[in-house]
This record gives structure tokens, C-alpha cells and sequence, in this order.
């Protein structure tokens, strides 16, 4: 295996005196599509927010790209890292939230081109051509003018995938990204995320509670509990022969739901 | 006569009319001061809040102990503070410029709330994406937060910008010929104190309604394109 796209090294994260993740140890191939299932409050959005650097870490070294996230490399030492770092290091990321977080007072296609024309210095033509390609991916090329609170909350997910995409990450963190939305528009969702794993070598790391689709695209599914990695596998045996007794258990429950 | 107007006593409603071109020259700098201070108080409001917003406390506390005092000392003292002081430092500025720029130092603090208010009630979900989106701290808040919050305080603003007219008669003190300034010199002269600030009172009534009908309109022509509103 050639070295993993993200690494986390014995992260701690505590919020006081409540232990989120504990000791964790996890690995992400490059253009893997990992899933990470657990119950709730387990860790699993801790993970893809202390990716995307919107929660810090307590303990450990967590790795993107082979390089140290949260801190920065002095001679052999750590030390935590600065805002530039931190600016510089977001640019392998991109994220896509429970509730879509996209900018109200925007255009649909203002919400794509504003990021790659202030940030990536994108002229605006060719922000407004990419963001054009990428809304045409999403199915949603004639929403352009739309205003987000004008679209369906199915619409509004795809807008914000195409809208993290248009920074051209190599990774990709879906947190939740069907959890808020209807039932009946939770596959036009899943769709445009089945089309990226399968057309792109997009690195992509997914917290869902839906186990059929997680099934459906993961290379590997992690099951979490505890702030802590009890079991991983392809979802195939996964799903089918867990080995730990807390598996069986938090699949039973899920899968009975559905 | 003031202003070169001359007045009639004759009758109080000749009287009336006959100052009424005298009280619209007062009249106007009342406007003037309450425009200028505002600006005033909406620009150093703004910076007081971002000040106040930075996570280090070496920057946030003294804006709060600034904007704090501004709140809770009397606009009075303030006012001569800046008249009687500041010259001691060689700063002399024309009194209707220290009047106005008492007006905005005290509304800047009461428009820091209200800026600050306007910003927290922006959602965290839209700084995380802007975070996501590897945007500046200087572009979130000027492209993301701001035009979201700006629909949301223009009521409370409206009150100030009410507020602050009505404060304008304390700069009278320092020498300031507004509306009500030049309606006291009228009563002296005349030794008709009723009608003068009849009219003052009533000419204020004009201009309050006016200026809440105008935040209103402004109000509702203002996009609020899905921000949602608390």
C-alpha cells in the first residue's frame, strides 16, 4: 500500500471532560471511499470536522497528504500550526454538511464561483465555466440564477457538492449529507455522491446512517463506538458476518429501522 | 430677527409663520448633525464590533471597556469633554463637528450591539463553510456575514438614527444653533416661549414619523433572499 491520504496517529479529542475520539488510529488510501457508521456521538463528524479543521485535536498527529495537519514541521519537531498552514493544508479538502450551508444571499452559481475566484484567485469567466460544468454534473445546470431558498433541500446538497468540488479537492467529506433532507429526495443526493465515487479518483470519506448506500459505494466500512475504531472491513463482510458482538448489535438496530 | 428673518408678534399664528423659515435654518443642522453622527457612530460601530468580535482578548477588551464607557457615561459629559478638553490637547474643532462627533462616539457603542447582535445571529454552519471553503477570516466577514446580517439590523438601526435626532438638542449647549437652540433665542427675544417650542415639538413629531416610515419602506425593499429572519 502506498502511503495513506490521511492518517490519524493516536488522535485524542475531548470536549472537557468528555472523550469523543480516544487513541484513534486510521488510515485512508488515496482515492479510497471510506464509510464511518456508528451510533450517534460516537466520533464519527469529530473525524471529517477535525479534517476539515473545524475542530481541533487534543492529542496525536493527524496526517493529510503527508503532512502533519495540525501542526507544523520545525526540524524534527511538531509545533502547532499557524492560520497559513492551516489555510494552506484546507485546500486538499472539501466538505458537504448535514444541512447544506449554503450561502443564502447568493446566487446558486454566485454560492460556486465566490471560493475559487477570492481563494484559488480564479478569474471570474473562468470560475463562472467551471462552476457551470460542475452544476451540469449535479443535474442542475438551468438553476443557475436560482437563489438557494428557491430550490428543493435535495437541489440545495447537490449546489453545495458542486459547490466543494469547484475548489478541486482531492478529498472529499460527506457529513450526513442525506440526513436532513425528505425521504423522496435522498436519492437524487446519493446519485450525484454514486457518480463521484465511481467517475473520479476522488478520495471520500462518508458519515451516513443509510447502510444500503454506504454498501453501495464504499471500499471499506468503519464501524465506530466510543471514540474509537471497533471494526473495519469491505462493507460485503462487514455487513454480512460482523465479527464484534457491538456490530451485530448497532446493525441490528439500524437495519431494522429500514 | 434672526438669520436676517424678521418675526411678527402681531398674533400667535402670524408669529408662527413668520419663524418658521427661521426655525427650518435650525432645522436643517439638526439634520445635519444627526446624518454626520450617525455616519460617525455606524463606521466606529462597525469597528468596535469587529474589535470586540477578535478572539484575543488584548483587542476585545479595551474595545469593550471603550464601548462599555461610551454606554454608560452621559452623552452630556461626553460632549463636553470633547468641547473643553480636547482644545487643552490643541485639537479645536468647530462646534458642530464636536457635537456631531459626540453623537457618533455614544451611538457607536449602542450600533456595536447591534451589529454584534445582527452577526452572531448568522448561523455557525455558514462560517464553517466559509471555512471549508479555505475563505479569509477578512472575506467571511465581508462577504459572508455582513450582507446577511445588514437585513436583519435595519429596525434596530432605524430606532437609533431616531434616537440620535433626538438628541441633537444637547449640543445646544455648546453653542450649536439647532432647532431647539434657535427656538430659545426666539422665546428670549420675543418673550414668546409657547410657540417656538410648539413648533420645535412638532416639526420633531414630523420627522420621526417620517423616518420610521422611511426605515420601513427601506426595510421591506431590502432583499432578504432566504436569510432567514429570527
Amino acid at each position: 500500500m502506498t502511503d495513506p491520504i490521511i492518517k490519524f496517529d493516536s488522535v485524542g479529542k475531548r470536549f472537557g471532560a468528555i472523550t469523543v475520539l480516544d487513541d484513534l488510529d486510521f488510515e485512508v488510501a488515496n482515492g479510497e471511499k471510506v464509510t464511518i457508521i456508528g451510533p450517534s456521538g460516537s466520533g464519527k463528524s469529530t473525524i471529517l470536522r477535525i479534517l476539515m479543521t473545524l475542530e481541533t485535536i487534543s492529542d496525536g498527529v493527524v496526517y493529510v497528504a503527508g503532512e502533519p495537519l495540525w501542526h507544523e514541521r520545525r526540524g524534527d519537531a511538531l509545533v502547532p500550526a499557524s492560520e497559513a498552514h492551516l489555510r494552506e493544508m484546507r485546500r486538499h479538502l472539501g466538505m458537504v454538511f448535514q444541512s447544506f450551508n449554503l450561502f443564502p444571499h447568493m446566487s446558486v452559481l454566485r454560492n460556486l464561483t465566490e471560493a475559487p475566484v477570492r481563494v484559488l484567485g480564479l478569474s471570474k469567466s473562468e470560475a463562472r465555466d467551471r462552476a457551470r460544468e460542475l452544476l451540469d454534473m449535479v443535474g442542475l445546470a438551468d438553476q443557475a440564477e436560482k437563489f438557494p431558498h428557491q430550490l428543493s433541500g435535495g437541489q440545495q446538497q447537490r449546489v453545495a457538492i458542486a459547490r466543494a468540488l469547484a475548489m478541486r479537492p482531492r478529498i472529499m467529506l460527506f457529513d450526513e449529507p442525506t440526513s436532513a433532507l425528505d425521504p423522496e429526495l435522498v436519492g437524487e443526493v446519493q446519485a450525484v455522491i454514486r457518480r463521484l465515487a465511481e467517475e473520479h479518483d476522488l478520495t471520500m470519506l462518508l458519515v451516513t446512517h443509510e447502510m444500503r448506500f454506504a454498501r453501495e459505494i464504499s471500499d471499506r466500512v468503519c464501524f465506530i463506538d466510543g471514540g474509537r475504531i471497533r471494526e473495519q472491513g469491505p462493507p460485503e463482510e462487514l455487513f454480512t458476518d460482523p465479527k464484534e458482538e457491538r456490530t451485530r448489535d448497532f446493525l441490528q438496530a439500524v437495519l431494522a429501522d429500514n | 430677527m434672526l438669520f436676517g428673518i424678521e418675526w411678527d408678534t402681531s398674533d400667535n399664528l402670524t408669529f408662527a409663520i413668520s419663524i418658521l423659515p427661521i426655525l427650518l435654518r435650525g432645522l436643517v443642522v439638526t439634520i445635519q448633525a444627526t446624518i454626520l453622527g450617525f455616519f460617525v457612530a455606524m463606521v466606529l460601530g462597525l469597528i468596535l464590533a469587529a474589535l470586540k468580535a477578535v478572539p484575543s482578548r488584548v483587542v476585545s477588551w479595551p474595545a469593550r471597556i471603550i464601548s462599555e464607557f461610551l454606554r454608560d457615561t452621559p452623552l452630556l459629559i461626553q460632549l463636553f469633554f470633547l468641547y473643553y478638553v480636547l482644545p487643552e490637547f490643541g485639537l479645536v474643532l468647530p462646534a458642530f463637528m464636536t457635537g456631531a462627533l459626540a453623537l457618533g462616539l455614544q451611538y457607536s457603542a449602542y450600533l456595536s450591539e447591534v451589529y454584534r447582535a445582527g452577526i452572531e445571529a448568522v448561523p455557525r454552519g455558514q462560517h464553517e463553510a466559509a471555512r471549508a471553503l479555505d475563505l479569509t477570516g477578512r472575506d467571511t466577514f465581508a462577504r459572508i456575514v455582513v450582507p446577511q446580517a445588514i437585513p436583519r439590523i435595519i429596525p434596530a438601526m432605524g430606532n437609533y438614527l431616531v434616537s440620535i435626532m433626538k438628541d441633537v438638542p444637547v449640543l445646544s449647549v455648546v453653542t450649536v444653533l439647532e432647532m431647539l437652540s434657535v427656538a430659545r433665542i426666539i422665546g428670549d427675544r420675543t418673550f414668546n416661549y409657547l410657540v417656538p417650542l410648539t413648533m420645535v415639538g412638532a416639526i420633531y413629531l414630523i420627522l420621526t414619523l417620517l423616518a420610521a416610515y422611511g426605515v420601513r419602506r427601506l426595510d421591506r425593499a431590502l432583499p432578504k433572499t432566504g436569510i432567514p429572519m429570527k
